[in-house]
C-alpha cells in the first residue's frame, strides 16, 4: 500500500470560525494504481493535497486516525524530515497551473538537474541522462532542455513539469488538474504520455489525479473517489462507479456532463451550490441539494458504508438506489430539491 | 434571408520588427494572420457552434462580428447591410440587436455596479426609456436569467458565485432583446455541476426570444449538446462546417477527425482512438502558402503545400476545406 | 447617480478615512481647522490688522504669549491668534480650491489620455512632461510681476503646476482598468466613450482619485506657504505663509519665536493630516498595505 489515509480532518482556523476543509477523508492508493478524485471548486481537494505534502499553514489543525506513506507515518513525521526524505523522492507534485511554476530566468534542463542534485549525489552527467530520458518519455525533444520556459507552449510546460515530478523516481505523483486550461489535442497528448509512462518498466508509479473533469477521470483512473464539501461521497473502481453509482451526487454529476457520444441526452444540472464550510452542518452535507432527502438525512452525518467490497458510499438511503437511478435521469427530479426553490 | 453573412473575413496583426532587426537585416514586419478568409452565413434562430483550439481565431471573429474591432478585410453583412458602412445611428441599432456573452464572469462585470445597474446599463446607454420602464425591463430580465430580482438587484459582483455572475452577464446581453447573441465560451470558468443549468438557460431563451446564437467553445462535448450546426476552425480558417451531429459522427477533415478522436468520454469502458495528427499547434505568424493544416496532417499531399483548399460542399449542408475531397 | 448614493458615498468615505489610525488623526485635525476657518469672524478676538494696545495703553509690540494675547503679538502690535484664525480660512480655501481644480484637470487629462491612446495620449503626455519641467516659483513670479499680487493668481499658478503628478498616476491606473474585460463589455452594451470614461473607468479609480485629491490639497498648501513666505502672495488676504513673510521682513525672526512657531506648526499639521488621509486611501487602493 503506497498511501493510506484514514479519517483525515483538516480544519482552518480563521477570524470568523473554523472552516472544515477536509472532514473525515479516507482513501488508499495501491502500488501502480491511478486514483482519481473528482470534485468541483470548494470540495477540499486543494486542502487534501496540501495536507499530504505538508504545506498547510501553521494555524491549520490536522488530525487523522492514520496517514502513512509506504508504511511510514507522515503525519507525525517532523516537517524537516518529510521534506528531505519524502517530498519529491517519495511523493511528487505536479501543481495546478504548472506553467507558472517554472523559474523564467533559468533553462528548463538546468532547473531539472538542480532538483536532482539537491536530493541525491548524482553527478552532472548522470542527472542529464535522467532528464533526457524523462523528456523523451513525455515526448519533449532533448533540445528543449536548453530552452527557457517562455519558449515552451502551455502543453509543453505541463509535460516538462510531469517530467520533473518523475526525476527522482517517486512512488506517488499527485497531479492537480493536469490538463485544465489546455486544448483538447494537447490534453490528449499529455494523458497518453501519462499512460505510456505508467507502462515503462523501471517506474511503477502510482498517481493521485485530481480534477473536476469527469471524462478525464473516467479515462485515466483505476479507482475513483467523488469529493464534495470536504468529504468523500462515494469511491469505487472506475467501471463500477460509472455502471453502478449509488450516491445522489454521483448520479447528478453523471447527468451534468455532456458527451459527444450522447448528443441527444438531456443535460441536467444540480441546482444550488456547495455549502459554506464555516457552518456547522449536522447532517449530510449534500442534503440541501439532494432530491432524495428525508428528514433523517439532515439530522445525523451518514456513515461511510461499504456497500460492496471496495465500494464506499456516504449515504443512508442506499436501499432505494434502483429507484434513484431511474429518477435521476428525469430533470423534474432535480427541480424538486430544496436548493431549486 | 440570412441574418448574418460573413464573407472572406480577415484579421491581420502586424508585428513590428525589433530595432536591431531593422538595423541589421532590413527585416519586414511579421504578420499574424489570426483570421484568414472566413466565410459563412447564419439563419434566424439557429445556434451555430464554433470549435477550435486556442489561436484558431474564433474569439477574433467574434470581436469583428460584434463590431468591437475593425477587420483588416472582408465584409460582414447583418440583415444584408454591411456593418463597416453603418452610420452612427445604425451602429447604435446594431448594438441593440447584436450582443455578447463573455467568458469570464469574474472580469466582465464592473465591480462597482450592482446587479440592477449592470442590467440597466444597456438600457440607459442605448434606449430612451424612462426610469420606470428601465426598472421594469431590468427586473424582468433578471428574473428571466433565473435570479429573483428582489434578492439580487442590490448585490455586487463580489457577493455572488460564478454561476450567478454569469446569469447577470446573460441578463445584460438579453435586456435589449437582441437578434444575434455571440457567446464566447460562457461556461469554461464555471463549476461543472452548474454548467448544464446555464447551457439550458441559453438554449431556452434562444427559443423563447427567438435569437440566433454563435456559440464559441473549445469543448466539443458542450458544442455537441447545444449547437445545431458546427464550424471547426484551425489557424484562422474554417476546416469543416455542417450539421453538428453529422460533423461529430462523420467528420471529413483530418483535423476534425483528430479533434473529435481526442475528446475524452465520461465512460471508463470507452477505448478512445489515437488522434491521427502530428506536431504541435503552430502560431498563425507568417504562415506558409497552402493548407493551414499541412504541417500536422498525416495525409498531406504536394498540392496541400501550394494551394489553399477551398471550402466546398461534400454533402448537402456539409462543407470541408481539404484537397482529399 | 441618485441622491441616496451621494450620501452613501460620503458615508463610505468617512468609513474609509476613519478605519485607519492615521486617517482618524488626520481627519480630526482637518475638521478642527475647518471649523476654525468657518467660524473665523466670530471666534477671532480682534481684527487681524488692528494694532492693539495693552492694558497700560502702550502699543503691544512683540509680546510673547500671555493671557491677554494667547499666541503673542507681531511687531506692529497685532494679535497673532486673530491673524492665525483668519489666515486659517484663507489658507484652507486656497488649498481646497487649488487642490480640487488641479485634481479635476489632472484626472481628466489622465482619463482621456488612457482611454483614447494613440495621438491624443502622446500629445497630452508630452504636454504633461513640459509642465513637469516648469518650476513653480518662477512661474508664479512671472504671473505676479505681470498682473500684480492677487490671491487668484496664486491659485491659478498652483493649479497650473500641481495637476501634473495626478495626471500621470491616473493615466496609468486608468490604462490598467481599460484593459479589463468589463470595459469591453460596456462598449459592447452600447456605452458611448464618455459614458465609459466617467461611468465605468472613473468609479474604479475612485480611491486613487481621492488619495490624490488629498495629496494635491497638501501640495497646494505647501506651495502657497512657500510662495507667501517669499512674498509672492496677496497682501490683503493673509495666510499662514503670509504671517511668516511678515515675520521675515520685520527682521525679528530670531527673537519672536511665537510669531514663527504657530504658523509653522499649523502648516506642518495640516499638510501631515492631508497626507495621513491619503494614507488611509492608499490602503483601499492597494489592499496589501493594510495593517494587520
Amino acid at each position: 500500500m503506497i498511501l493510506e489515509i484514514e479519517n483525515l480532518k483538516t480544519y482552518y482556523r480563521i477570524e470568523k470560525g473554523v472552516v472544515k476543509a477536509n472532514d473525515g477523508i479516507s482513501l488508499s492508493i495501491k502500488e501502480n494504481e491511478v486514483v482519481g478524485l473528482a470534485g468541483e471548486s470548494g470540495c477540499g481537494k486543494s486542502t487534501l493535497i496540501r495536507t499530504i505534502i505538508r504545506l498547510v499553514p501553521q494555524s491549520a489543525q490536522v488530525t487523522a486516525d492514520k496517514m502513512t506513506f509506504m508504511d511510514q507515518d507522515i503525519l507525525a513525521m517532523p516537517e524537516k524530515e518529510f521534506r528531505k526524505k519524502i517530498l519529491w523522492q517519495g511523493i511528487a507534485l505536479v501543481p495546478q497551473s504548472a506553467m507558472n511554476a517554472l523559474n523564467p530566468v533559468y533553462r528548463v534542463g538546468d532547473q531539472c538537474t538542480e532538483a536532482i542534485k539537491a536530493h541525491t549525489d548524482y553527478g552532472k552527467a548522470e542527472c542529464e541522462q535522467i532528464v533526457k530520458r524523462l523528456f523523451d518519455a513525455v515526448g519533449l525533444q532533448a533540445g528543449m532542455m536548453k530552452a527557457y520556459p517562455h519558449e515552451f507552449s502551455g502543453g509543453m510546460r505541463q509535460r516538462a513539469m510531469i517530467a520533473m515530478s518523475l526525476l527522482l523516481n517517486p512512488a506517488l505523483v499527485i497531479m492537480d488538474e493536469p490538463t485544465t486550461g489546455l486544448d483538447v489535442l494537447v490534453q490528449e497528448r499529455i494523458l497518453r504520455n501519462i499512460k505510456e509512462i505508467r507502462k515503462m518498466s523501471e517506474s511503477s508509479v502510482s498517481i493521485l489525479l485530481i480534477t473536476h473533469d469527469i471524462s478525464v477521470i473516467a479515462e485515466m483512473s483505476d479507482r475513483i473517489g467523488i469529493m464534495y464539501a470536504g468529504r468523500l461521497m462515494e469511491s469505487a473502481e472506475s467501471m463500477e462507479l460509472f455502471n453502478e453509482p449509488y450516491h445522489p451526487y454521483t448520479l447528478g454529476l453523471k447527468n451534468a456532463f455532456p458527451s459527444i457520444k450522447a448528443i441527444d441526452r438531456e443535460l441536467i444540472s444540480i441546482p444550488g451550490s456547495p455549502p459554506n464550510l464555516l457552518e456547522d452542518i449536522p447532517g449530510c452535507l449534500f442534503a440541501f441539494r439532494c432530491p432524495f432527502v428525508i428528514p433523517e438525512c439532515e439530522k445525523t452525518r451518514p456513515p461511510d458504508l461499504e456497500i460492496k467490497p471496495g465500494h464506499m458510499v456516504h449515504c443512508i438511503r442506499t436501499d432505494h438506489v434502483e429507484e434513484f437511478r431511474k429518477l435521476a435521469g428525469d430533470k423534474k427530479t432535480w427541480q424538486s430539491s430544496k436548493s431549486a426553490t | 434571408m440570412a441574418i448574418l453573412e460573413v464573407s472572406d473575413l480577415k484579421q491581420y496583426f502586424y508585428l513590428q520588427p525589433t530595432f536591431l532587426g531593422k538595423l541589421v537585416g532590413g527585416a519586414k514586419p511579421r504578420i499574424i494572420k489570426a483570421v484568414d478568409g472566413v466565410s459563412f452565413s447564419m439563419q434566424h434562430g439557429e445556434i451555430l457552434g464554433v470549435a477550435g483550439e486556442s489561436g484558431c481565431g474564433k474569439s477574433t471573429c467574434c470581436l469583428a462580428i460584434a463590431k468591437l474591432r475593425e477587420p483588416t478585410d472582408g465584409t460582414i453583412r447583418y440583415k444584408e447591410q454591411n456593418i463597416s458602412e453603418m452610420s452612427k445611428g445604425e451602429i447604435r441599432n446594431y448594438r441593440r440587436e447584436v450582443q455578447l456573452i463573455f467568458q469570464d464572469p469574474y472580469e466582465s462585470l464592473n465591480p462597482r455596479y450592482t446587479v440592477f445597474d449592470l442590467v440597466a446599463e444597456p438600457l440607459r446607454a442605448l434606449t430612451d426609456k424612462n426610469k420606470t420602464e428601465v426598472r421594469e425591463r431590468a427586473h424582468e430580465t433578471i428574473a428571466m436569467a433565473g435570479l429573483t430580482p428582489e434578492e439580487y438587484k442590490n448585490r455586487y459582483p463580489h457577493q455572488m458565485s460564478g454561476g450567478e455572475r454569469q446569469r447577470v452577464g446573460i441578463a445584460q446581453a438579453l435586456v435589449l432583446e437582441p437578434k444575434l447573441v455571440i457567446a464566447d465560451e460562457p461556461l469554461s470558468m464555471l463549476d461543472v455541476s452548474i454548467r448544464a443549468g446555464i447551457l439550458d438557460l441559453i438554449r431556452d431563451l434562444s427559443e423563447r426570444m427567438n435569437f440566433s446564437c454563435i456559440y464559441v467553445s473549445h469543448d466539443l462535448s458542450i458544442l455537441s449538446n447545444i449547437s445545431e450546426r458546427l464550424m471547426i476552425m484551425y489557424l484562422g480558417r474554417i476546416m469543416e462546417l455542417g450539421i453538428t451531429k453529422e460533423v461529430i459522427t462523420e467528420p471529413y477533415h483530418p483535423y476534425a477527425q483528430a479533434l473529435i478522436a481526442a475528446v475524452p468520454i465520461p465512460d471508463p469502458a470507452y477505448k478512445r482512438p489515437i488522434p491521427k495528427i502530428k506536431g504541435e499547434v503552430a502560431q498563425p505568424i507568417d504562415p506558409p502558402p497552402g493548407c493551414r493544416f499541412q504541417t500536422r496532417c498525416l495525409q498531406v499531399m504536394d498540392i496541400c503545400r501550394g494551394t489553399e483548399p477551398p471550402l466546398k460542399e461534400v454533402k448537402p449542408g456539409h462543407s470541408v476545406a481539404c484537397h482529399l475531397y | 447617480m441618485k441622491l441616496e448614493s451621494i450620501k452613501d458615498f460620503f458615508v463610505t468615505q468617512y468609513g474609509i478615512i476613519t478605519s485607519n489610525r492615521f486617517g482618524k488623526f488626520g481627519a480630526s485635525i482637518i475638521l478642527f481647522f475647518g471649523v476654525v476657518a468657518l467660524l473665523a469672524p466670530w471666534i477671532a478676538p480682534h481684527d487681524l490688522w488692528e494694532s492693539l494696545r495693552d492694558s497700560n495703553g502702550k502699543l503691544a509690540m512683540l509680546r510673547p504669549p500671555s493671557l491677554e494675547f494667547p499666541l503673542g503679538t507681531t511687531a506692529m502690535g497685532r494679535d497673532i491668534l486673530s491673524q492665525m484664525i483668519f489666515a486659517t480660512r484663507t489658507t484652507f480655501l486656497i488649498g481646497l480650491v487649488s487642490g480640487l481644480i488641479s485634481i479635476v484637470i489632472g484626472a481628466n487629462i489622465g482619463l482621456f489620455s488612457a482611454f483614447y491612446g494613440g495621438k491624443i495620449d502622446e500629445i497630452l503626455m508630452r504636454f504633461t512632461d513640459i509642465v513637469y519641467g516648469m518650476p513653480f516659483l518662477p512661474f508664479l513670479i512671472v504671473l505676479i510681476s505681470l498682473f500684480g499680487r492677487n490671491i487668484w493668481f496664486v491659485i491659478i499658478a498652483i493649479c497650473c503646476i500641481v495637476w501634473r503628478t495626478s495626471a500621470r498616476v491616473v493615466r496609468s491606473q486608468a490604462l490598467a482598468i481599460r484593459q479589463r474585460q468589463f470595459i469591453l463589455a460596456a462598449k459592447a452594451r452600447g456605452c458611448s466613450n464618455l459614458r465609459i470614461i466617467y461611468g465605468h473607468i472613473m468609479p474604479n479609480i475612485l480611491p486613487l482619485l481621492l488619495l490624490y485629491t488629498s495629496f494635491n490639497i497638501a501640495w497646494s498648501v505647501l506651495a502657497e506657504a512657500g510662495a507667501s513666505f517669499l512674498g509672492f502672495s496677496d497682501p490683503d488676504n493673509l495666510t499662514w505663509g503670509g504671517i511668516l513673510y511678515n515675520l521675515w521682513i520685520s527682521g525679528k525672526i530670531r527673537t519672536a519665536w511665537w510669531w514663527f512657531a504657530w504658523p509653522s506648526i499649523c502648516i506642518i499639521l495640516l499638510v501631515s493630516s492631508l497626507v495621513f488621509i491619503s494614507r488611509a486611501y492608499e490602503e483601499v487602493a492597494n489592499p496589501r498595505l493594510k495593517q494587520r
